[in-house]
């Protein structure tokens, strides 16, 4: 099962390091990675495998909203079939 | 594989346009639990209640969570209590209510509907008592959701059903008085009633559906207003497809939702309901979607036209994007409920003729309208004979939901709070219909009804 995590927000240092490690820790592998950063605006989306994560997605989110906090940046992880659901006929 | 612009427009959408699914409800019928004995009779319900719902309010957050996509409301909506009240007559009904509101309570849910009755041709055993009790039932419970359908096209409207129903309106009213009046807030009287609707308060389980079955609403109305705004200067086609793509891509999520929660409640799934249901929050407005289309205000000449086009374009978009749909399946219009109605209202600019126009051409009828203090119940047993007029002939689904503000005049203002929203008390022609709605019967079934 695939997650799409997105992270929107202020350009700073470490961010995609920081919630690379937070996969990394519980076993989320990292798929793919589209980053840029526009005018100090930093957007990344992340393709993640997480069939194999140690804990349960609900935690998962709660984690990445709170790492997104610390670092004053919106992150969100869903389900990649909400994405498919809307834009695929 | 899934590109950037369309992951960034979904999350656009849920962050910053409202885009939610509005309701997950699960129909439960209750006609094995009919005994003659009303105290065993209650027990029986709030015990299959319990057990069937168990989950309902956990799975709902536990996908909301995964999807990402907010699931507001987790509702139960069951037969008709009347036919349970049927098996015991001499009893009072506000049994079943209390059992209900205790049924809710336990499993969570914020509301749940079926106090109900189905007397378009005729009451059969149980009706009298239950319509009788709604004032009392909806004062006692909280959570309880009430309605009474009194027309369709098959059978015509049951006149002394729209006369008793004005008076059970007010009364309901009078009982709540103290609390904005918010009894008649939850009291729905129909036309061509659905079995299968999952919104409340006019949700119950109808007598041709499975045991259980799990129906989603679907919800928008910010969405398609910042689809539209996007869109700039183009012409009405365009504004119609528009609408359509984006009714689509919301629907596809309550489609989603519904699939998932069905699987993990090991309940069939029954139907999409593909409607724009607004809430008081800046942004989520039917009525601001109209104005985006061009009109100065909602209630301005035009307003019915645009309706018309808004209600069918969401319904051929939806339709593709599920296997079943179902339920009401449209915009609705409730006044108190929607921020762009609530300043039209207020500005005179929306009145209740045009209301009554609009009701014509969406999917439910004049709903959550606070109408002055000392309006007689025949004049509302009037109104409620024209809305369901307006259902009858046009073979639709149409709704009454007026709150008679008891103690207030017109420009006063109710104040529900929460979802129910708040809104001004609107103007009415007080003229007596008295003696025709006093003449009793029933309007007979128009041509319309003929399709064998």
């Amino acid at each position: 099962m695939n997650a799409v995590i997105t992270v929107l927000g202020k350009d700073n240092v470490g961010i995609l390091a920081k919630v690379s490690n937070e996969c990394a820790e519980v076993g989320a592998n990292i798929i793919e990675v589209t980053q840029s950063v526009l005018q100090g605006m930093f957007a990344m989306i992340m393709f993640v495998d997480i069939s194999n994560c140690s804990v349960p997605f609900a935690q998962l989110v709660d984690s990445l909203t709170a790492k997104g906090d610390e670092m004053g940046v919106k992150v969100h992880i869903m389900h990649e079939d909400i994405f498919n659901a809307m834009h695929t006929i | 594989m899934i590109n950037s612009h369309d992951i960034l427009e979904t999350i656009n959408m849920i962050d910053n346009e409202n885009l939610d699914v509005r309701t997950i409800t699960m129909g439960i019928s209750l006609i094995d639990c009919i005994d003659e004995d009303i105290n065993r009779a209650c027990d029986k319900v709030y015990d299959k209640i319990c057990r069937y719902a168990q989950n309902l309010v956990k799975t709902g957050e536990d996908i909301s969570k995964e999807y990402g996509i907010p699931i507001i409301h987790k509702r139960i909506a069951v037969t008709p209590i009347a036919m349970l009240a049927a098996a015991c007559p001499t009893k009072n009904p506000v049994k079943f209510a209390q059992a209900l509101d205790h049924a809710a309570d336990t499993v969570g849910v914020n509301f749940v509907g079926g106090y109900s009755a189905l007397v378009h041709k005729g009451f059969a055993p149980g009706d009298y008592a239950l319509i009788e009790s709604i004032p009392e039932a909806l004062d006692i419970t909280e959570k309880v959701c009430s309605s009474v359908n009194i027309g369709s096209t098959k059978a015509g409207i049951n006149m002394d059903a729209v006369e008793k129903m004005g008076r059970i309106i007010r009364l309901t009213a009078e009982r709540t008085a103290d609390r904005d009046c918010i009894g008649a807030a939850k009291l729905v009287v129909f036309c061509n009633a659905p079995e299968d609707n999952p919104f409340m308060a006019g949700a119950f389980h109808g007598a041709g559906e499975p045991d259980c079955v799990i129906n989603v609403g679907v919800s928008g109305p910010g969405v398609v207003r910042a689809a539209l705004a996007k869109a700039g200067d183009c012409d009405i086609t365009e504004i119609a497809d528009i609408v359509k793509k984006t009714a689509f891509k919301i629907t596809r999520t309550g489609q989603l939702v519904a699939k998932e929660a069905s699987k993990r409640l090991s309940v069939p799934f029954g139907i999409v309901d593909l409607s724009l249901a607004p809430t008081p929050a800046i942004g989520d407005s039917v009525a601001y979607i109209l104005e985006e289309m061009g009109l100065e205000q909602c209630g301005a000449h035009g307003t019915t036209a645009c309706l018309a086009l808004l209600n069918d374009a969401v319904k051929k978009g939806g339709v593709m994007a599920s296997s079943h749909v179902g339920g009401l399946s449209g915009a609705f219009i409730p006044v108190t409920e929607d921020a762009g109605m609530i300043e039209a209202a207020r500005s005179k600019a929306l009145t209740l003729t045009k209301l009554e126009a609009m009701t014509a051409v969406c999917s439910v009828g004049l709903d959550m309208i606070a109408i002055p203090g000392d309006t007689s119940a025949a004049v509302i047993s009037g109104i409620i004979a024209d809305e369901a007029a307006i259902g009858m002939v046009n073979s639709k689904t149409t709704a009454v939901r007026l709150i008679p503000a008891i103690g207030k005049k017109s420009g006063e203002e109710l104040n529900f709070g929460g979802l129910l929203g708040q809104g001004p008390i609107m103007d009415i022609n007080t003229k007596s219909p008295e003696k025709f709605i006093s003449r009793g019967g029933r309007i007979p079934a128009p041509m319309q009804s003929l399709k064998n």
